[in-house]
Order: C-alpha cells, then structure tokens, then sequence
C-alpha cells in the first residue's frame, strides 16, 4: 500500500535532510498547556483562545483550496463544543516538532494526507482545550467539574454562565491531561455536519484573503529571473542594456547557480519587462535538447529491457512461460506527456530582512524544506529563517518539491539585491508552464495472458518513467530501486490476479519533475482501468461485474471498493450492455468509483453526466468532499483531452494558457457525488477523484466508437471535446 | 507619469509608466490585491474588474486608457447584485484555492445587472472566459442561479 511505503520513507528522508530541525525536541508533547511560554491565550500548540472567546485554530497545513482548514477546524471544534461562527484560523509557522505531518515525519502538505494524518491529534487538541476551559471554570466558580456543560462556546453551571474568553488565563495555568478523551461518532455534531460552510468563504469573495502575491511591504522590489530555454542550462553572460530602456528598471544580476538572471524592478510589470529585454548567452553542454517524440521512443526502447523488478515475489522473468500457455492475450502500449500544474496563482515568494534574519512569505507547502534550503542559501541558521504561510492560488503538487525551487530562487535573488529591502519574486504564467516541474512523461506496455476460459493466467506489465524521487532530498523513499510513485497503482493494485509482473525503468532527462495530484497513479490509474476494460470486452464480461468478481480476496481495501463501485452502479442505473464507461481506483487509500456518459459524434465528445462514488471513511465535511470529487474530475478532463508538455529540441513549444487550456465552464458535465457511509478512520480526498475520471471517459469513448485511447492526451487520436 | 484613476468611487493620483496594465497599477501601486494576475493575455479572467460598469480584463487595459472611466474592484463591490451574488458564493461554497473567484464574482455581477435571469446556457456563454483550475463551475453556476433568485425576491 503506498501510503505505508510513503510514510516510513518520508521518516527516513526527513532523517537525512533536516536532522537540525530535530535537535532540541520538546519532550513534553504537543498537547503541554502552556508549551508556548509568553502567550498566555495558547492552550496548546493548536488551539488559542482570546479574551472574547474567539477560538483560532492553528492550521499545520497550507490551504490550496482542498478544504483543509475547514476540516482541521471541525475537528478541534467538535470536541471544544465551541460556537462554530467564533472560530478563527491561522496557519502555523515552520516548526517541525510541533507541527510535522505525523505521516511524513515533516511539516508538509501532500498525499491527500492532510485529514487522516491529523484527525485524532486535532480531535484530541480540542478535547484537551475543552478539558483545560471545564476545570478553569470550576475553579473560577468554586463548583465541581462535572457540574459543568459546554456548548456552542458558553460554559454553563447552575446559574453560571459564560464565554470561553472568561476562564483562558486560568486555563493557561493548568496542566494539560495527557490523553484527553474524545467523543464517540454518535456524539458527533460538527463532523458529517451538511450545515458547516467553508472557513475561507468570506475572504475568497470580498478579496480580502491574503495570498503569498498580495504580499505588499514597504520599500519592496519586484524580482522577475531570465531561465535557460531548455532545461539544465547555464548563465555564459548577459547583456541588460535592452532592460534599461524599461522605466522601473532597477538592476540584472546573474543568480549564483547561474540557473538564470534576475531582473529587479520597481513593480511586477517592470520585472517582467525588463526581464524580456536581456539577452542571455547559454550553456546547453548539459542541457536536454531532444524533442518530444525522440523522448517517447526512447521510453518506449526502455520498456524492452526493464532494469528493476516491482514486485519481487513475481519477477518478470517468472511471467514470460507462463504467458506463452496463454489461449489468448491482450497487447497494450501507453504513453503520457508531460504535464504543467498550472496553479491559477503563478509561483511567487517574498523573503524580508528582519532582526534576526529573514521572513518567507509563501503558500508554503513545505515548511520543513523550505526553512533550511533558504537558509542554506543565506547562510543563515534555519531558527533565524521564519516562514509565514498564506493562502495558496492552488497547487495541485507544485509547491511541493524537494528542492523548494521558487524559494530558493527567491532567496538568490534576495542575496544578490543586497538583502537590504524585501524581495518579490513572481513567475509570469509563461515561466510556469515553461518551467518544469511537471507530471513525468510515461510510457507502459502490458501483455496480458488468458486461459481459455477467459481467465488471466498472467500479466507482464512494464513501466518507464523518470523517478521523482531519487537524487533528491526523498531519496529515502526508494526501495530496492524502485521508486514507489513511479508504478504506484500498477503495483497496489486491489485486483486479485495471478502472475502479476512488474518492470520498471528510470529515464533520464534533466527536465524537472515533480508530483502532479494523484502522482504516479494519474497515469497508472488511466492504464490499469483501460486494460480491465479490455479484458472485459475480450472476454465478454460487463466490466463492473468482472472487477466486483476480480476484487474478493476479502481485504479491508477490497470491501471498500465494492462498496464504492456498488453505490456508484446504482446510482447511475448501470445495466450490462451499457454504453457508459466506467473506472475505480484506489489511491491514497481513498476508494472512488466513476461512470461517464457520454456523447459521441464522429470525433466529437461531449461529457453529458459523470457519476462518482467515494469511500474515504468517516466524512468530515461531506460537501468538502464532493468539491474535491468535482474538482478532481474536472482537473482529469482537460488533462486527458488536451493538456501536454511538448520539447522541440528542449525547449517548450506551450506558452500561456491558449496552448494548455484548463477545462472550461461549459466543457463541465454534470456532476453527482455519492459517499459511502463509513466509519473507518478518514482517508483523503485531494486527489483520489482524477486517476478514475479519465478512464472511465476513455472507456465510454471505447464503447460508443470501439477506439481505444492509449497516447494521451486525447487530442492525438483526433477526439475533440464539445 | 501621473495617472488620475477613479477606482471604487474614489479618486486617487498613480504613478506608473505608460502602457503599464491597470492590473499591476491596482495590485501594486494602490494594494487593491483583491484583483488577481493569472495568464497576462486575457486568457483566464482572474483579473476582471469593471470599467464603467463592464467586465474588463485588467491585464489589457493600459493605465492611460482607464482615465476618465469608473473602475470598480472586488473591494468596491458593493451593490445590490454583489452582495447578491456573494452571498450566493458563500451558500454554495463555491470557492476551493480561490485565486480566480474575484475576477468570476465580477464577472457573475455583470452578467446578472445585463440579465437578471440568465439561462444554464446563458451562464456558461457568459463565463466561459473564466477559467477555474480547481473547477468549481458546477458551484459558480448554481450560486449565478441562486443569486438570480435573491434578485428576484
């Protein structure tokens, strides 16, 4: 299951990079009243009070627009009882210790991790508060404890009552119980609540919510950075007399990794201008300068020869006397392009001086990484590096990478300015989608072995794709080789099948990647559910009832998919000869469920009505849940119809948003969410919603036509979207 | 150069050179960072303001192009079809990163003051120069829809 495999590598990788931010650990533990010393108002290191009982709630996480202060909020005030309209957020500052991903071992965002990984810690921070309030009140009132009740934010004894703003400096003296005591589900008033609305609602529609680029100091100059055209090369020289005749224009200085020139002005608009007009001399002796369909064959070659084994206990090797037995088999071969992010909100990063050092402003995905990298560049301690998260334009996996690359950009470019006004670096949406970074290209190929009964007998599934991981500060994730993201899906699949051989082969380019939401199973994902989809039609099964036969193995997983696909059937009214596609994936250790209907005409598609289904156990905040199955379905569509990444000779041929054009608001279907009730542990939603889309779209496109999709996106086979 | 803007009923005197997109004028000259930059080319809309009283993309309109007009600003949406449709946001919670909702809100303002009861095919014709990386689109519409009904009640 990759979310293990994740867990104990992000632990080790954390081991590696940032042992610093461990030294010194505070052993009295995250819920010690009083942990934060001066302020007396901190009940612990997640829930602060004020005198008016306004509760804030410390979001350890960023907010990308996933939901998740809106779900860490839930739970600190379900067990507070507080008065949900009272409670505030704010986003935590670095601090690995106290606010770490108990996932990751490190303070970061990522997985679709957010909710599982917190859910009893911020449960167990609100009952501790509430805990802490009850037992200042009785000692305020002079009445036993137990005599008290809390609700919607008021404390009430007899005739006492009051606000919990009355009782915070007393409660700021106490200990804190070590293991508060939660409540049941039956218990729940907030989680599972239809009623809560979105923490982010109102700043997000007056224009007051503050984002890494709203960020305006006094005397701050506006940095803009000249990056090689084709990825890995290097600054020879420049000549910034064309950047002179930009009014605003401050000063050109090449970064000291000589990755690019920055540009200073004295706004955005100059930056950007006067960044246009250098002219820059490359190095590209190490720099990619293959073409896109070059890159495809040479993946595709590396599929010949597959240099590590996946699944040890069935090595490819063992696959091959077994396929030749086959009565019959199914050929398949994929390929993915390259994908940009494409966050509506450029990356930006702002790095002011400060007594003790330097500020980050960011939508800060990645405190752990980001803290030492910039201060590494600065030479500074990471303690004198204070990272103040904001609101983040969305990410989808951008603003989390190993290398922290826009922050450490910005701290360059802060060190060469002179470091003594703030910084503000801001990519245009050119510099993002031609900056890397991107969702890997991927080629598979499979060969897929049935007996004479239509059963499989063996599968010898091959994978070549560039690893994300390795070479980087997460190298701890690798394991015998393979890096876990890079045949995820394939891998874990929950499908009970004989014989199941895996190869994986690591390209190599100097093009950047980075994890795009759902990772390595946004390509396995499409590639698992197209071929069950063939086996179905080999075989003359009805592809949900070949996948419910395919998954009663009995474990937990399983029983969570057939629950998912058998909501999902039934509110769709599927029936055997359907003219729909379907798709379900695991991912995350989210189960999700998917029927397209579709509209085809000749080449001309028309999604007319998608149907999901989810079980993501207990659901915190369902109509979060059901913005994140819309959103990631809508995320899937443009994706697999027209969005790509192409070289020519390693440069970009995309520019802007008329080359990679998002999903717009009349190419939306209709859209009807279903959760399974559950009461297992939460798992997340981020990202589960796009690997099912796009195949269960393909396979509707299969049914109506008989073409399959196998090189992505959609616009090579000449479909076209209406 | 100086600029005279009237911006949000109020006027105020710019500095900026010419050609500069009002978008840059209002985000970092006057701190009305409500106004978001998405694409630069009028491709995405995050950017929508209204020049007297028209959905206008920022990005394009040259600062010594916006003298002379009313400009409004998420931060100046305030009448009776804004509060409307605000509401109507927050209802349906409409918003995931937010990052392009402000330029959508002043884009639903102007559809709902130019046609009170737009169609499903009304919207989307209309919003279709919006775009929404998160896709929030099914919410945006239905909250058009609800705002509609505000307005009519």
């Amino acid at each position: 299951m990759t979310i293990n495999v994740s867990r104990r590598g992000f632990l080790k990788a954390t081991a590696a990079g940032t042992t610093a931010l461990l030294v010194g650990v505070n052993a009295k533990g995250v819920l010690a009243a009083g942990s934060t010393a001066s302020a007396a108002t901190d009940l612990n290191p997640f829930v602060k009070i004020d005198a008016d009982g306004t509760v804030t709630v410390i979001i350890k996480h960023f907010e990308m627009g996933q939901g998740t202060t809106t779900g860490l909020t839930t739970l600190v005030a379900e067990e507070l009882d507080a008065d949900w309209d009272a409670v505030a957020i704010d986003f935590a500052p670095a601090n690995t210790e106290r606010y770490k991903n108990l996932f990751f071992g490190a303070q970061g965002t990522g997985g679709s991790t957010s909710i599982a990984n917190s859910f009893m810690q911020y449960r167990e921070a609100g009952a501790a508060a509430r805990d802490l309030l009850v037992r200042a009140a009785a000692q305020k009132w002079g009445v036993d404890a137990s005599s008290i009740s809390v609700e919607n934010g008021m404390l009430t004894s007899g005739g006492n009552s009051a606000h919990f703003g009355e009782f915070v400096a007393i409660a700021a003296t106490l200990e804190a119980i070590e293991k508060p005591t939660v409540k049941t589900p039956d218990q729940f008033k907030l989680i599972g609540s239809e009623k809560l609305h979105r923490k982010d609602n109102t700043g997000k529609t007056n224009g007051t919510a503050m984002f890494a680029m709203d960020v305006n100091l006094p005397g701050m100059i506006y940095a803009a950075i000249m990056r090689s055209p084709k990825f890995g090369g290097t600054v020879v020289s420049f000549d910034d007399s064309g950047a002179k005749d930009v009014g605003g224009f401050i000063a050109a200085q090449v970064l000291p990794n000589k990755a690019g020139v920055v540009a200073f002005g004295k706004n955005t608009w100059a930056a950007f201008q006067a960044r246009d007009a250098l002219s820059v001399e490359w190095d590209f002796s190490a720099a990619e300068t293959r073409s896109t369909d070059a890159m495809i064959a040479d993946h595709k070659a590396m599929l010949d020869a597959p240099q590590f084994d996946v699944n040890h206990e069935v090595p490819l090797a063992s696959v091959a006397p077994i396929l030749a037995d086959a009565a019959t088999t199914i050929d398949a071969e994929f390929d993915f392009p390259f994908l940009a992010h494409a966050p509506l909100e450029p990356e930006n990063c702002t790095i002011e001086p400060t007594e003790k050092g330097v500020r980050v402003y960011d939508g800060c995905q990645f405190p752990t990484f980001t803290q030492p990298m910039v201060a590494a560049i600065l030479e500074l301690d990471p303690s004198q590096v204070e990272v103040k998260t904001l609101y983040a334009g969305g990410s989808f996996g951008r603003r989390a990478n190993a290398t922290s690359d826009y922050n450490t950009e910005a701290a360059m470019a802060f060190a060469v300015s002179g470091r003594k006004v703030p910084v503000k670096l801001v990519w245009s949406r050119e510099d993002d989608i031609k900056g890397g970074y991107y969702r890997p290209m991927a080629a598979h190929r499979a060969k897929i072995g049935l007996d004479a009964d239509g059963k499989i007998i063996g599968w010898d599934h091959r994978v070549a794709v560039k690893s994300i991981v390795k070479g980087t500060p997460m190298a701890g994730m690798v394991q015998n080789d393979v890096d876990p993201t890079s045949a995820e899906g394939v891998s874990e699949s929950l499908y009970n099948v004989p014989n199941f051989g895996i190869g994986l082969s690591d390209f190599q380019t100097p093009v950047p990647i980075n994890w795009w939401r759902s990772v390595g199973h946004s390509h396995t994902g499409f590639v698992m559910e197209t071929l069950m989809d063939m086996v179905a039609t080999q075989t003359g099964q009805d592809p949900i009832e070949m996948r419910l036969s395919m998954l009663d193995g009995g474990t937990a997983n399983q029983a969570r998919m057939i629950e998912a696909i058998k909501l999902v059937r039934d509110i769709s009214g599927w029936k055997k000869g359907d003219k729909r596609g379907f798709a379900s994936h695991l991912s995350f250790n989210t189960c999700v469920a998917v029927v397209a209907d579709i509209t085809v005409e000749e080449t001309s598609v028309h999604v007319n009505k998608l149907f999901m289904s989810v079980e993501c156990g207990v659901a915190i905040n369902p109509d979060v849940i059901r913005a994140q199955m819309e959103g990631g379905a809508g995320f899937a569509l443009s994706t697999i119809l027209r969005n790509q990444i192409t070289l020519t000779d390693g440069e970009v041929d995309q520019y802007n948003f008329p080359d990679y054009e998002l999903l717009r608001n009349e190419e939306m279907p209709e859209i009807e969410v279903a959760i399974v009730p559950s009461n297992n542990a939460p798992t997340g939603v981020g990202e589960p919603g796009v690997p099912p889309t796009g195949p269960a779209v393909a396979n509707a496109i299969f049914a109506q036509t008989g073409k399959r999709i196998m090189d992505l996106p959609m616009t090579k086979a000449g479909f076209d979207f209406v | 150069m100086q600029y005279q803007l009237k911006i949000n009923g109020e006027s105020r005197t710019v500095d900026a050179e010419p050609g500069t997109p009002l978008l840059w004028v209002l985000r970092d000259e006057l701190q009305l960072t409500g106004t978001k930059f998405g694409c630069g080319v009028a491709y995405c809309g995050a950017c929508t303001v209204h020049v007297d009283g028209y959905p206008t993309r920022s990005c394009q309109t040259f600062v010594e192009d916006a003298v002379e007009t009313e400009i409004t600003t998420i931060e100046g949406a305030t009448d009776k079809v804004a509060e409307a449709v605000q509401a109507a946001w927050r209802e349906k919670d409409v918003v995931q990163c937010g990052w392009c909702q402000s330029g959508q809100i002043m884009s639903a303002i102007g559809l709902l003051t130019e046609n009170p009861s737009p169609t499903d095919a009304d919207i989307k014709e209309y919003m279709y120069g919006n775009a929404c990386r998160c896709v929030t689109y099914v919410r945006i519409n239905e909250a058009i829809k609800l705002a509609s009904q505000k307005l009519e009640a």
